[in-house]
């Protein structure tokens, strides 16, 4: 950013006439950048601020045969009935609770496995675990719930084994207690190589000279992990800390929509699939638009609030 | 590297080594596993895997499952209509985010900082998902092609890594230079930026083909008519509405028809999985490196 900074200024004295008109021609000199940009940013804003604007459905009655402005607004009366409805506070929790859990659980797992392969002496042992962790990274989402779908089958290996050890067969994907369970755990499982990716980045820009210095003063490895490599890597996992609560309300829509039956709805129930399948199946679009728009805010509040309570606690923050 | 060796050295405290490989050890064997046995369930008879005897090695070998799928239309069709996704649906998120990051990399553009704030404001607030469908519905792209294709033309994430990229490689200097030397603007970009982005445009065009290859949700909701149904929702047919058909199926006439389902599953996820898979050794690179310079933003 900076560098730009500079270029700016040094490029400047190129059109040098008098002020009014400077900008004109520094615009019309240019005209094919905006050409460039001009179907980008159409689609920019038909895709994005086009679906911002069909947001005001969310204080109307929508009707498609009357369009988005000839429908008639009643004001809150959607969120109020999202409010007192009888699934709200089941929604609202499960969405809360799994991306809770997610966050205290899976998100420090490919902080310490990125701790663990900077730790490994041999190249090649290296190389090879990080090559593996990443595959899963590339498998879609259903192949993934299809996957856990015949590996948790009754007769899966998973329940072979717990017969094999004397238990009964459990029916982990039709049951609600095991559902935030598996969905997290197969989450870490796909995920902890990839998104070690940047923490190990980070450590390999550690000064060698600070392990050097620990090491001299009688630190063991334990320690000089603790007191070296992990302060060395706070200030990224600040900032994909902010980004992980930036998406806190999204996370594994489409993961768990896939995992959902009626027999783990109790715990699988969340408020993007709601709106999912009380809007697009059902055709509640006012109603799901409103429901879509508390999430956004909710959502937005705790990234404002995460940012800045960053900026103000360890000076790294995204602005 | 003269690096390793100060940190590394001399090995200290050796049973913490044997921890660390050990744990290492572990966790390719949970992270491997998984794979083995489908790959390994997709080669055995089905009886067998249902009745649990395969936990690592194929057992009664068999390409039944292949045999099935290589008759199965809707797998063909959902396989055709992928790689025309992934291949034009590719294309024109290339061409669309070189478009948009090449100009705002400029720093020379009035009103860049403004057309960046238009653009990065959308990755913190969205209309949602029903307002985006409506959009799309009243643009009459249900039930089309072009429902996978157009709305998502840009990732701003990529837009900001391949901008990042053009500001950090590739020198002011050079296209300073070419302008006085009376070069237009898609010229520099055509026969000056494009061939120096090479390791970039490889990069995006990874994240954007793996992305396209392996998403359902826009096809779930967009897509009715079953001629046009991507590969991945074809599966979802196969993995997950067949098995809710395996729960109520108590019956002794249904027990073929599950041994069936059930022993094409693992052949299906292999197959639906093999392109990127095969892929996976030559591009893990430059995977690798998208990651890195996207970074770099912060």
């Amino acid at each position: 950013m900076k560098n730009a900074e500079i270029h700016e200024t040094a490029a400047a004295p190129q059109f040098r006439p008098e002020r009014g008109s400077r900008l004109i021609r520094q615009i019309a000199k240019r005209y094919d950048l905006y050409l460039m940009l001009l179907l980008p940013i159409a689609w920019y804003l038909l895709f994005h601020y086009g679906p911002l604007y069909g947001l005001q459905i969310a204080f109307k009655n929508f009707a498609p045969g009357k369009g988005i402005l000839g429908s008639s607004w009643v004001g809150l009366e959607h969120f109020k009935r999202f409010f007192d409805s009888y699934y709200f506070g089941r929604l609202l929790w499960n969405t809360l609770s799994i991306n809770l859990i997610s966050l205290l659980v899976a998100f420090p797992i490919p902080i310490m496995l990125a701790l663990l392969i900077n730790e490994i002496r041999s190249k090649t042992y290296s190389k090879l675990l990080q090559n593996i962790t990443y595959i899963p990274h590339f498998i879609s989402v259903v192949v993934i719930v299809g996957i856990l779908t015949v590996f948790l089958s009754p007769t899966g290996p998973i329940n072979t084994l717990i017969q094999a050890l004397g238990g009964s067969p459990t029916r982990f994907m039709e049951s609600a207690g095991w559902f935030k369970t598996i969905f997290i755990g197969s989450n870490i499982w796909q995920n902890m190589g990839w998104q070690s990716i940047i923490y190990i980045a980070g450590l390999s820009g550690i000064n060698p000279q600070l392990y050097e210095a620990a090491k001299m003063d009688g630190a063991s490895r334990m320690r000089r992990i603790w007191h070296v490599s992990l302060p060395g890597i706070v200030p990224v996992i600040v900032i994909l800390l902010i980004l992980d609560i930036g998406q806190f309300m999204n996370i594994g829509f489409e993961k768990i929509l896939l995992m959902q039956n009626n027999l783990n709805l109790e715990a699988s129930d969340v408020i993007s699939t709601f709106v999912y399948t009380t809007g697009i199946l059902k055709g509640e679009y006012s109603y799901t638009a409103a429901i879509g728009l508390f999430n956004s805010l909710i959502n937005l509040t705790l990234l404002l609030m995460v940012n800045r309570f960053a900026r103000k606690t360890s000076e790294t923050s995204l602005w | 590297m003269p690096k390793e060796a100060i940190v590394k050295g001399p090995s200290d405290e050796r049973w913490f080594d044997v921890l660390v490989y050990f744990i290492a050890a572990v966790i390719i064997i949970i992270v491997l596993y998984p794979l083995v046995f489908v790959v390994s369930a997709s080669f055995s008879d089905p009886a067998r895997v249902l009745n649990g005897e395969v936990w690592l090695l194929p057992k009664g070998i068999t390409l039944d499952a292949y045999n099935n799928i290589l008759h199965n239309d809707k797998i063909w069709i959902g396989y055709r209509n992928s790689i025309f996704y992934t291949v034009v649906g590719t294309l024109i998120n290339i061409t669309m985010t070189l478009l948009a990051a090449y100009p705002l990399s400029r720093p020379d553009l009035p009103g860049r900082k403004g057309l960046m704030l238009i653009i990065t404001l959308t990755m913190f607030f969205s209309g949602g998902l029903i307002p985006s469908y409506l959009l799309v519905k009243n643009l009459g792209m249900v039930d089309t092609m072009w429902a996978l294709i157009i709305p998502g033309a840009i990732s701003t994430y990529n837009l900001i890594v391949m901008r990042t990229y053009f500001q950090s490689s590739i020198p002011w200097e050079l296209q300073e230079a070419a302008h006085i030397d009376g070069c237009s603007n898609w010229r520099l970009l055509i026969s000056i930026i494009l061939p120096l982005s090479k390791p970039i445009l490889a990069v995006m065009v990874l994240f954007y083909a793996v992305g396209h290859w392996n998403s359902f949700f826009n096809a779930l909701i967009y897509i009715r008519t079953e001629d046009l149904y991507p590969l991945q929702l074809v599966l979802r047919e196969i993995l997950m509405i067949s098995q809710s058909a395996g729960v109520d199926g108590g019956n002794v006439g249904m027990e073929e028809k599950i041994l069936l389902s059930e022993s094409i599953k693992y052949a299906v996820i292999i197959v639906s999985s093999l392109p990127v898979l095969i892929m996976y050794p030559f591009v893990q690179r430059h995977f690798v490196k998208g990651v890195m310079i996207g970074s770099i933003k912060g």
